[in-house]
């Protein structure tokens, strides 16, 4: 956006009054990113990346037209030719909720900017992160990636919204890799923040964690696949919840399906009544806080679960008017290359009365699941994989395991949840992926949990 | 592009810019009709040039913004990692047919048409099926230039398409589905005939359900149960960065028998009309078939420029610059030779066992371990020779090391998965499943 934001103003909305799509949008947006990245001692990559593009959806008779580009010239041209193919697509009735058109500025702000600082001290940093893996017994290897991101965004639509945007996103993932023989074993921690530099200082002390860990899990045994009950810590539980439940409840998935709208009827009971989920936007500098979503609706706190029943779902302008229920603000586009889907935002389990303690005194025989590899859902079933896990014996947390995949039903295994704790973390260091759109920024938290007859493959 | 390497040769001889342009055209059905029409258009230009030994690297989709471009990566030389590579020179590549005019002539009405006459047909045979289509037109467009007079370009023209069909009967949910992807256009019925088929078989045999105890089994793995179990830790293993790192268990064992014999695994950038297949890599290191697994012994790994240079070797023309950086070793295509066995008498030989064509959460593991593992989307329980039906909430896991060392049986028919597996199906001797109840 070289030019003065005049005139792209003006440019903007002279392409959103001449068309003849019953709605039409623009989202305009200019990035940059620095990266940096270690493989085993050495830096292995460092260098920034800019960008400029934009992107213009289109809506007719239900149908949508969506171009995407990086040449920012004739928008007027590019809501023609959108316009042209939503009229291609819709033979039907639009449903698109009502709104308030948004006319505001958000800026990001942050304690401490990554752009003030050298990309020499950012390196510096991360050399010291380097150094404490390599001085671990055992070590193989290494891997570090930081990366930072911010993006100014303007949004427009044919009803008056006019939207500019900040967001400054920083991730990083350190890993550590040891081998004996053929044996080799990794862990790892992910950190996230929105803009933060202060959010990756001072792990010293994880990093030699995660070193000592990936080097013990080399002796360690692997658990045993079958049933078995499990407690999840914070971040476990958090990817847990964003999996088993936070994807069921994008509308997107639902709103057209009358079988599915059927199964996910609000009122209908998944969990006991410790069990809350939420879905909340608007929480203060996560990584999934926005105050706009990318159709410029405002973004709101929703209950998914309540006392462990059904109360609320996630929308977009669409899947809300086509389900007779109210914006919720979380239709969400990971660049100017894409459109807006459902998708969420900051995803938690609020707190229970249980303590960590009383939870594990219960277990006789089971497994302490910590930190993630990863998750995946398939609405019904999915799986999330620990990084870190120990059998526990008689109350007690004892010898460690090899990493577990852990799988479940969304039906059965969140009314196998029978402690939810009362140390509630949120976890920034994930990614969420959906329809090629990934990653996008999300977090995620919950106490730690315990669950019964959960489906564990060890190997 | 001359006029960055003007400004590049000003500060340092050794530079090279990589230009990509694409224009890709999908039509999205979703609850079995039309709802969006896309036209994704963009470019964007990477500079990489080494100064003073170091590498430094930019990227901007602003293909005007030519000092700035420089400027940062001179920038990023000053902590860039050593160079231990030059830039290739001129050379003349092999004809690699990747572009089919015809992409060009394909109108929108025909695409849309295409989407509408598999979901038709695919309906016809489960009414209540609901499904979610793609169908994709794109044109790639690469070129590459260096100041040592090395310089490719080419055309590549993709065609796609992809079928995702949901089943619900209570709170039971199945999803089947195929793909298919070419540089040429798949117009005629014929062609996508063969996917309507397989999501035919596929809702044919999970007709029942089936059910499964926790213990170790058989396990065939179908074409693409081979591409999501068994595929990505061998794709990071064979990889030259992994084995560089001393981090691949495979790194020190070339020449070694580790796999079964009946396995052979090569990588293939030169198979005409593929999607990955090019006439040379993203430097300019023509393209090459290499073997990484012959008859179960350990061949080769995976290299771009800087990794050989850094392992002493040469580059298999296998740098990648995924979104716009450096390259980096990546897979081209990945094919399995075939064996002897038919997928048929594979089920039949099967006392009791299961097939497994799809997992959710494969490769979230550690996979540079070689282990593998997910819950089943996918799957069928095999008694006494015969397909029983579909089996769920049941967790397969293994390593790839111990289980693809001795194979019960490799398959006759080989299939393309996706754009970068081609693979026969697998019969596995022993793997641990769990399941519940």
């Amino acid at each position: 956006m070289s030019n003065s934001n005049e005139t792209i103003h003006e440019e903007i909305n002279c392409a959103l009054r001449n068309h003849s799509a019953e709605y039409a949008e623009i989202r305009l947006e200019e990035s940059e990113s620095t990266y940096i990245q270690y493989r085993g001692r050495e830096l292995e990559d460092i260098g920034t990346s800019t960008a400029r593009g934009g992107n213009v959806r289109a809506l007719t008779k239900g149908g949508w037209g969506f171009i995407s580009f990086n040449e920012l010239g004739k928008l007027s041209d590019k809501v023609e030719l959108a316009t042209r193919q939503a009229r291609v697509v819709g033979k039907e009735t639009s449903f698109f909720a009502v709104t308030n058109p948004a006319r505001d500025i958000v800026i990001a702000s942050m304690k401490k900017d990554p752009s003030s600082l050298s990309l020499a001290s950012k390196k510096s940093l991360l050399d010291e992160y380097n150094e404490i893996i390599w001085e671990t017994p055992r070590i193989q290897t290494s891997s570090i990636t930081y990366r930072e991101g911010s993006r100014r965004i303007i949004f427009a639509n044919s009803e008056g919204s006019y939207l500019e945007q900040e967001v400054v996103d920083l991730t990083l993932r350190v890993n550590a890799v040891a081998r004996d023989g053929n044996e080799v074993q990794q862990a790892g921690i992910s950190i996230g923040g929105r803009g933060d530099f202060g959010v990756v200082e001072g792990l010293h002390k994880q990093v030699k964690e995660i070193a000592q860990r990936a080097v013990d899990m080399l002796s360690a045994p692997k658990a045993k696949s079958g049933e078995c009950t499990i407690i999840l810590d914070p971040i476990l539980a958090g990817v847990f919840v964003h999996e088993a439940f936070g994807h069921l409840s994008e509308s997107d998935f639902v709103y057209e399906n009358e079988r599915l709208k059927e199964i996910m009827v609000l009122g209908r009971r998944f969990g006991g009544k410790h069990l809350n989920i939420v879905d909340d936007a608007t929480l203060p500098n996560l990584r999934g806080s926005y105050q706009y979503d990318d159709e410029g609706t405002l973004s709101t706190r929703n209950y998914l679960v309540r006392e462990g029943v059904l109360v609320g779902r996630l929308h977009s302008r669409e899947t809300a008017a086509r389900m007779q229920e109210s914006p919720t603000g979380n239709a969400r586009a990971l660049s100017y290359r894409y459109p807006p889907i459902v998708r969420m935002s900051n995803t938690f389990i609020e707190c229970g009365e249980a303590s960590f303690e009383e939870m594990l005194s219960e277990v006789k025989e089971g497994i302490y699941a910590k930190n993630w590899y990863g998750g995946t859902t398939a609405m019904e079933m999915f799986t999330f994989s620990a990084g870190e896990a120990y059998m526990i014996r008689n109350g007690k947390v004892a010898e460690p395991l090899r990493p577990v995949i852990l799988s479940g039903n969304v039906f059965t295994t969140l009314s196998n949840i029978d402690a939810v704790g009362n140390d509630l973390e949120m976890n920034q260091g994930g990614g969420c992926g959906k329809g090629g759109q990934s990653p996008l920024p999300v977090s995620n938290g919950s106490p730690h949990i315990r669950i019964r007859c959960c489906l564990v493959g060890g190997g | 592009m001359e006029q960055i390497l003007a400004l590049a040769k000003k500060e340092t001889p050794k530079a090279e810019v990589f230009l990509y342009s694409y224009e890709e055209t999908p039509a999205i059905f979703e609850a079995n009709r039309l709802k969006h029409l896309h036209t994704i258009q963009g470019s964007s230009i990477v500079l990489r040039l080494i100064r003073e030994g170091r590498i430094g690297c930019s990227s901007t989709t602003h293909l005007d913004d030519r000092q700035s471009l420089v400027d940062r990566a001179i920038g990023a030389s000053q902590f860039g990692a050593i160079a231990k590579f030059e830039l290739p020179t001129a050379e003349a590549y092999a004809p690699i047919e990747v572009y089919d005019p015809a992409i060009e002539s394909i109108t929108l009405e025909e695409i849309v048409e295409i989407g509408n006459s598999l979901i038709a047909r695919v309906r016809e045979y489960e009414p209540e099926l609901i499904c979610e289509v793609q169908v994709a037109r794109g044109i790639a467009s690469i070129h590459l230039q260096n100041t040592q007079g090395g310089e490719a370009k080419y055309k590549k023209s993709i065609f796609y398409i992809a079928i995702e069909g949901t089943l619900i009967k209570g709170t039971d949910m199945l999803f089947v589905g195929e793909s298919e992807v070419s540089c040429h256009p798949i117009k005629d019925v014929s062609r996508y005939s063969t996917i309507v088929e397989s999501v035919k078989k596929q809702l044919e045999w999970a007709k029942n359900t089936a059910t499964v105890t926790s213990r170790y089994l058989p396990v065939i793995f179908t074409p693409r149960g081979v591409a999501m179990a068994l595929i990505p830790p061998l794709a990071v293993a064979f990889n030259g960065k992994t084995v560089l790192q001393g981090a691949s268990p495979l790194g020190t064992r070339r020449e070694e028998m580790v796999f079964d014999q009946r396995l052979s695994l090569y990588d293939n950038a030169t198979i005409d009309h593929r999607p990955r297949s090019r006439p040379c890599d993203d430097e300019g290191i023509p393209s090459r078939c290499t073997s990484l697994i012959e008859k179960g012994i350990v061949k080769d790994f995976l290299y771009d420029l800087q990794t050989a240079g850094m392992a002493n070797t040469r580059s298999t023309g296998n740098g990648n610059r995924g979104n716009g950086g450096l390259p980096t070793p990546g897979i081209s295509a990945l094919l399995i030779e075939p064996g002897d066995t038919k997928f048929q008498d594979m089920v039949q030989n099967m006392k009791e066992g299961l097939i497994i064509d799809q997992l959710i959460g494969a490769g979230q593991t550690n996979i540079l371990g070689g282990e593998f593992g997910g819950n089943i989307l996918l799957g069928y329980k095999v008694e006494g020779g015969e397909i029983t039906g579909r089996v769920k909430d049941t967790v397969v896991s293994g390593n790839v090391y111990e289980v693809l060392s001795k194979l019960g049986a490799v398959g006759q028919e080989t299939k393309w998965v996706g754009d970068s597996v081609c693979a026969p199906a697998l019969y596995c001797q022993e793997l641990a499943i769990a399941s519940q109840r």
